[in-house]
């Protein structure tokens, strides 16, 4: 867990590598979020829609980026979390998780978040505002 | 065809959740969760916790309980082939554990239009509280229709 006195602005959390996204994946993460869009799901509906295959929930990316967090504070500390789709992420797609310090404000950082492929596509971007604050 | 601006402001239905630790414990497995405090009950009490922690962004699965939880999308003229999800934010006021019951209250904030109509925006943002009123999460979503008739 990160400590407020090893934090400055540039500090970098450590990555979060995710496995490939299978349609497993997927299924399951409709399953468990219950956003059963078949976009996402159903191959065939995919190609009525003109698109090659289905693609990830972007809600999948963004949880994620809470996996991210919470492996660098408890989460009871995680104050806010934005993102903006920027990209989709097709099955098969290999998501990393970054995320840097931007800003200290008193015993709140600001972390400038992403979601990057293998192929380097930015699929995510957003921030996160975390009190660094020991427990009173 | 354009969403008319009246409906800011409207409320929608209130979904009321309770967390059932099997489903916190699913959606941290599928979501890669590394702590074993999302998912093994055990881990949860070693660590002092009163129950499997809501994980940052599953609050937003609340909403989709409901049987078709896209109609006031729809009901809005909208074509769901159009509509991309484009931010979605959470700001976190408290926590919550398996066996809490949540409420989410949703409610349109904001209509706009960006290039001549082209994208439309909608804001809905949903008051997630315990059951008791005490705040949880706020959540905000925008989501983005094309008009493909409308030339940018």
């Amino acid at each position: 867990m990160s400590v407020l006195s090893e934090v400055r602005v540039g500090t970098e959390l450590p990555p979060l590598r995710l496995p490939a996204i299978s349609r497993t994946t997927l299924a399951l993460f409709a399953g468990a979020s219950g956003d059963h869009n078949p976009i996402h799901i159903d191959l065939d509906v995919a190609r009525s829609a003109g698109l090659d295959d289905v693609f990830a929930h972007g809600m999948l990316s963004m949880a994620y980026l809470g996996g991210l967090l919470t492996g660098w504070a408890p989460q009871e500390r995680i104050r806010s979390l934005r993102v903006r789709f920027a990209a989709v992420t097709p099955v098969h797609g290999e998501p990393t998780c970054t995320g840097r310090v931007v800003a200290l404000a008193g015993t709140v950082a600001t972390v400038e978040l992403a979601v990057t492929l293998a192929d380097g596509t930015v699929t995510l971007t957003g921030e996160a505002t975390v009190d660094l604050a020991p427990e009173s | 065809m354009p969403i008319d601006d009246s409906v800011k402001g409207t409320r929608l239905p209130s979904v009321t959740m309770t967390l059932e630790a099997g489903r916190l414990a699913s959606f941290a497995g599928a979501t890669g969760q590394p702590d074993p405090v999302y998912r093994d009950p055990l881990a949860a009490r070693n660590a002092g916790l009163p129950g499997l922690p809501v994980p940052p962004t599953f609050l937003f699965a609340i909403e989709l309980e409901q049987p078709d939880p896209f109609a006031w999308l729809t009901g809005l003229g909208v074509d769901l082939r159009w509509v991309l999800h484009g931010e979605q934010a959470f700001t976190y006021h408290a926590m919550a554990y398996s066996g809490n019951t949540l409420v989410a209250s949703p409610q349109i904030a904001d209509v706009y239009r960006k290039k001549g109509g082209a994208l439309q925006f909608v804001v809905k943002r949903t008051a997630v509280t315990h059951v008791d009123g005490s705040p949880v999460a706020d959540l905000d979503s925008v989501i983005v229709v094309r008009e493909p008739e409308v030339t940018s």
